[in-house]
C-alpha cells in the first residue's frame, strides 16, 4: 500500500506542473494586449504602458513570467488584478460560495442518486425501475441552462416557491435549489452507476450465500450488495466535487451567485489575465487533489487495485 | 427413506434428455458462417428500438445539417423588428424571437453548427487520442510513460473550464475553432481508454501468433491490436459526440462560443431568448428541445452501441 500511495504521489508532480504551465499559456500565450485594453479607447502614454508592463512582469520572457507565478503559488500569493485588486481576496471571497454548492450538490446527488439507484437495481425491470432509466437519460440530455432556467422560472416566478437569484451573501438555505440543478446530471449518473452496479452483485456468489446461510433480505441487501456496490459510486462522487466546482459556471450565472465561476466568468470578459490564471489554476489543483484522493480511496476499498 | 423412494429420487439424479436444454445447442443454424464480433454487435443493434428510435434521429439531422432549405424556405437571419416576439402565425409555426426573426427556421438552420462541431471534435479527439492512446500501451516503456503523464495533464484541466478559459483569445469565432478548442480537452478521454484497450489485447494469443509468423511490430499493431481494441473508443466517440454539441451549446450560450452574427446557433439563440424567458418561454422552448433531442439520441445510440458490443453488460 505504501509503494502505491508513494507512487501515486510521485505521479502527480509532474502533472501539476504540467496543468499549470498548460494554463498559463492558455492565458497568456494566446493574442491580445491586456495593457493596451486597460486603456479603452485612448492610448496610454508609452512611459504609463511600459511601467505597468514592467509592474506586471509582462515585458519578462514567458517562461521567466512563468516561473515568477509558480513561486507565488507555492507561497500562495496570487499577484494582483489589473484592477488593482489583491486575487487572493477575490479568491476569499467567491471560493466558500462555491465550496457551499458544491457540498450541497454532492449531498443530493450522493443521498438520492445512490437510494433511487438501489430500488431501482433491486426492481430491475420494474416500472419504478424504467421511469427512472428514462427520467435519468433526459436529465442527461437536456444542457443544464436549459434546466435552470426552467426551475427558475417555474419554481421563483410562477410559484414563487424561492427567490429566483441568490443574494450576496449566498446562504446554505438560498443555495439548495441551485445545488439541485448544478447537481441533477450527476445525479443522473449516479442513480445509474449504483442501479447497474447493484444488478452486478446481486448474482454474485457471496450474495448467493448470504442468502443460503439464511440472512435476512434487508441484511443481505445492506451489508452484501450494496456496500460492495459502492466502490465505484464513491470514486465518482469523489471525482465529481472537483468537476461540479469547475461547472458551478453556468449554475452561478443562471441563479446570480457570487461564487468563483461568476468571478471567474467576469474576469475572462474583462480580460483579467492575473485573475482568471489564478482561478482556473486553484480549481485544475483541487481537481487533481480530489483524483488523487479518489485513486487512494479505491485502493482501501478494492484491494485488487493495489497490485495492478 | 424406503429403498423405492430412494431409487425414485436416484432416477431424477441424470435428467431425461427430453428436459436438457442440449437441443438448443444442436439446433443452432449453422448455415450461416459466424459473423465475429462485428457482425454479432450489427445483428443485435438492428433489433434494438433504442438503436432504431436514435439512429432514425441522428440520419434525420445529418440531412437537416447538410440541406436546411429543404425544410425552412424562410432565411433565418431575415428578421424585422416589427415581428419581434410574435407568436405562431401561418408560415411562421414557432413565432418570432426578439429580434423579429422566425424561430422555426433558426432551429431548422441551427443544426449545421451543432453537428458540424460535434463532428470535427470528435474526429480530431479519436484521431489524436486513438493515436496517442495506441502508441502508449502498445510499445509501453518511456513511451508510454511520457504519453501517459502528457495525459494526465490534459485530463486534469476540466472539459468546459478549459474552453471557456481560452475562448475568448481567439477573435474570429467560427465552428473550426470551437471545435479544435473543445477538442484540445477532449482527446485526453479517447487516449486513456484507447491505452487501456490496446494493453487488454496486446498480449491475445493471435498477436502473439503474428509475432511468431514474422509480423513486424508496425503490422502486428495496425492489423492484429486495433481492430481488436477500437471498439470501447467507438463507444466512448458517440457519447462524447453528444456531449461535444452540448458544451458547443454552453459555450455559445454563455457569449463566448460561435459568433451569434454569422452562425445560427441554438446555444447563441438560447442565449438571446433568456432576457425575455419570463414572459416568452417559447422563445427558449424551441431551440433547447432541439439542442435536447439531439444530445438525447448520441447518448441513446452509444448505450445500444455499449450493449451491442459489450456482451456482458447485455441482460443477464
Amino acid at each position: 500500500m505504501a509503494w502505491y500511495v508513494g507512487r501515486r504521489v510521485l505521479q502527480m508532480i509532474p502533472v501539476f506542473f504540467g496543468a499549470t504551465l498548460l494554463v498559463y499559456a492558455l492565458v497568456f500565450l494566446l493574442p491580445g494586449d491586456p495593457i493596451a485594453a486597460l486603456g479603452g479607447n485612448r492610448p496610454l502614454a508609452p512611459g504609463v504602458a511600459a511601467q505597468l508592463r514592467h509592474q506586471y512582469h509582462l515585458d519578462e520572457s514567458f517562461f521567466q513570467q512563468y516561473l515568477t507565478y509558480l513561486k507565488g503559488i507555492l507561497t500562495l500569493d496570487f499577484g494582483t488584478s489589473y484592477s488593482g485588486r489583491p486575487v487572493t481576496e477575490v479568491m476569499a471571497q467567491a471560493f466558500p460560495v462555491t465550496i457551499r454548492l458544491a457540498l450541497l450538490a454532492l449531498l443530493f446527488e450522493g443521498v438520492f442518486g445512490i437510494g433511487a439507484g438501489l430500488i431501482a437495481g433491486l426492481r430491475r425491470g420494474g416500472v419504478f425501475d424504467a421511469t427512472l432509466l428514462v427520467a435519468s437519460l433526459v436529465v442527461i440530455a437536456v444542457p443544464i441552462f436549459v434546466i435552470g432556467f426552467v426551475v427558475q422560472i417555474v419554481f421563483g416566478v410562477k410559484l414563487g416557491w424561492i427567490n429566483p437569484t441568490v443574494g450576496p451573501e449566498a446562504s446554505w438555505g438560498q443555495l439548495v435549489v441551485p445545488a439541485l440543478v448544478l447537481g441533477s446530471i450527476s445525479f443522473a449518473y449516479v442513480l445509474r452507476l449504483t442501479r447497474d452496479s447493484v444488478t452486478e452483485n446481486l448474482s454474485a456468489d457471496w450474495v448467493r450465500t448470504a442468502t443460503a446461510k439464511g440472512l435476512s433480505r434487508r441484511r443481505v441487501v445492506s451489508t452484501h450488495v450494496l456496500r460492495n456496490s459502492l466502490i465505484p459510486v464513491v470514486t465518482f462522487l469523489g471525482a465529481d466535487l472537483g468537476a461540479l466546482m469547475a461547472g458551478a459556471i453556468v449554475t452561478e450565472g443562471i441563479f446570480n451567485i457570487p461564487g468563483v465561476g461568476h468571478a471567474l466568468y467576469q474576469a475572462i470578459i474583462r480580460g483579467e489575465g492575473p485573475t482568471v490564471v489564478s482561478i482556473v489554476t486553484v480549481l485544475v489543483v483541487i481537481y487533481i487533489l480530489t483524483s488523487l484522493f479518489v485513486d487512494l480511496l479505491y485502493a482501501v476499498l478494492d484491494p485488487r487495485i493495489r497490485y495492478v | 427413506m424406503s429403498e423405492t423412494a430412494l431409487r425414485a429420487a436416484q432416477t431424477r439424479f441424470v435428467a431425461d434428455l427430453e428436459e436438457t436444454p442440449l437441443a438448443t445447442t444442436d439446433q443452432v443454424d449453422e448455415s450461416t458462417p459466424p459473423g465475429g464480433l462485428w457482425l454479432e454487435a450489427w445483428r443485435t443493434l438492428r433489433r434494438r428500438p433504442l438503436f432504431i428510435i436514435s439512429s432514425v434521429i441522428i440520419l434525420f439531422l445529418i440531412v437537416l445539417a447538410l440541406f436546411p432549405g429543404l425544410f425552412a424556405t424562410q432565411d433565418p437571419t431575415h428578421c424585422e423588428l416589427q415581428n419581434s416576439l410574435l407568436g405562431s402565425t401561418s408560415g411562421h409555426p414557432f413565432g418570432f424571437d426578439v429580434q423579429g426573426c422566425d424561430i422555426y427556421s433558426r432551429v431548422v438552420y441551427g443544426a449545421r453548427a451543432s453537428v458540424s462541431v460535434g463532428v470535427l471534435s470528435t474526429a480530431i479527439t479519436v484521431l489524436v487520442g486513438g493515436v496517442i492512446g495506441a502508441l502508449a500501451g502498445f510499445y509501453g516503456g518511456w513511451l508510454d510513460a511520457v504519453l501517459a503523464r502528457l495525459t494526465d495533464i490534459f485530463f486534469s484541466v476540466p472539459l468546459l473550464l478549459g474552453a471557456i478559459t481560452c475562448m475568448q483569445a481567439f477573435p474570429d469565432k467560427t465552428v473550426w475553432v470551437v471545435a479544435l478548442v473543445l477538442a484540445v480537452f477532449g482527446w485526453p478521454q479517447v487516449a486513456r481508454i484507447m491505452r487501456g484497450s490496446v494493453l487488454s489485447v496486446r498480449n491475445a494469443e493471435y498477436v502473439t501468433a503474428a509475432t511468431a509468423l514474422g509480423a513486424s511490430r508496425a503490422k502486428n499493431l495496425l492489423r492484429h491490436v486495433l481492430p481488436n481494441a477500437i471498439a470501447p473508443v467507438i463507444v466512448i466517440a458517440t457519447v462524447s459526440l453528444g456531449a461535444f454539441i452540448g458544451a458547443e451549446a454552453t459555450l455559445s450560450f454563455l457569449g463566448i462560443g460561435l459568433n451569434p452574427a454569422t452562425t445560427v446557433s441554438w446555444g447563441g439563440d438560447i442565449n438571446q431568448a433568456q432576457n425575455v424567458l419570463r414572459s416568452n418561454p417559447s422563445v427558449l422552448l424551441y431551440p433547447a428541445a432541439a439542442l435536447s433531442l439531439t444530445v438525447l439520441s448520441f447518448i441513446m445510440l452509444g448505450d445500444a452501441v455499449r450493449e451491442a458490443l459489450d456482451p456482458k453488460s447485455r441482460k443477464r
